[in-house]
């Protein structure tokens, strides 16, 4: 059980190392701009517009293959935050960017199965993921990706994630 | 660019001033009947897990999907443009660091509103594809 007396700001900075440790270890994510917000144990994925992720430029539209991406790292993401967070609460484990041997290994995607729903628009888009079942070897996640409204995503998608193997 | 008439030259111009096509370095290396091959080179900014140095999925289903499409501009039938309706993908193994990575797509069947398609991703070694993708794609007319 977590300590209720432990500072605010302590278990905030812990969380959100996690969740950079994650990130900084992809650099991918890094050149398609993605970044993620925290409230808690949700993340949303945030992904700004931007010129080179353009696949129609004449409508314009996102690129159907960006679109993909974002959807599969906002669902490894979660995935890696989900099966870490009672290790990283009971201060078992603490990610750190600048110490590669601290950054947790991402769970390899088995196959992925995205539908499109709409043209993503040029605006920024958010994906929020679900882990359905997390297991010791597979996984399974939802996850879904919306621009203006909430209620009407573009994109959403299901995986199955290879867990990696702790050591 | 082995072949033909100009016809792949086109579509070569076409594609790669798609800025996201651009911007990952794609190729057009072919343009058949209702098929299409893309290479793109290997990029440290583009890997998964620099532990290994092995290319992002993502990566693998951006070109997939890139390829899927250009497969269904290259159908006989000549749809004027097209967008994907829903793409699935195995992951066979991780694409091996420093190699190019390439797709290859066919076109196996079109309805008047729909494009079937199969991918596969391959790096140097071609018995062993890293990826394989099925995908349905609109068709405009």
């Amino acid at each position: 059980m977590a300590d209720r007396n432990e500072p605010l700001a302590l278990v905030k900075t812990r969380r959100d190392a996690a969740v950079s440790a994650i990130v900084a270890a992809v650099p991918y994510i890094a050149w398609l701009g993605i970044r993620f917000d925290r409230r808690g144990d949700e993340l949303t994925a945030v992904m700004p517009f931007a010129d080179k992720l353009i696949g129609n430029p004449v409508l314009p539209a996102i690129h159907g293959g960006v679109t993909a991406a974002f959807l599969e790292i906002a669902a490894t993401v979660e995935l890696t935050f989900v099966s870490l967070w009672d290790d990283l609460e009971a201060g078992r484990m603490v990610p750190d960017a600048a110490v590669p041997i601290a950054i947790p290994r991402l769970a390899k995607t088995i196959d992925f199965s995205v539908d499109y729903l709409r043209s993503g628009l040029p605006r920024d888009s958010y994906a929020r993921a679900r882990v359905v079942r997390l297991g010791r070897r597979y996984s399974s996640v939802q996850v879904e990706a919306w621009q203006d409204n909430r209620d009407r995503p573009f994109a959403q998608a299901n995986g199955h994630f290879l867990m990696p193997q702790r050591s | 660019m082995a072949q033909d008439d100009g016809r792949t030259k086109a579509a070569h111009d076409f594609l790669t001033a798609l800025p996201h096509v651009k911007a990952l370095g794609g190729r057009l290396i072919a343009f058949g009947e209702a098929s299409a091959e893309i290479e793109m080179d290997w990029r440290e900014e583009l890997v998964g897990d620099p532990r290994t140095g092995v290319i992002h999925g993502g990566v693998v289903s951006a070109l997939m999907d890139t390829c899927g499409g250009a497969a269904v501009m290259a159908h006989p039938e000549k749809p004027v443009g097209t967008a994907t309706i829903s793409l699935r993908i195995d992951y066979m193994r991780a694409a091996t660091p420093r190699q190019k990575l390439r797709a290859r797509a066919e076109c196996f069947h079109m309805t008047r509103n729909v494009a079937f398609v199969r991918a596969l991703a391959l790096d140097d070694d071609e018995t062993r594809p890293v990826a394989t993708a099925t995908g349905s794609f609109t068709v405009e007319r």
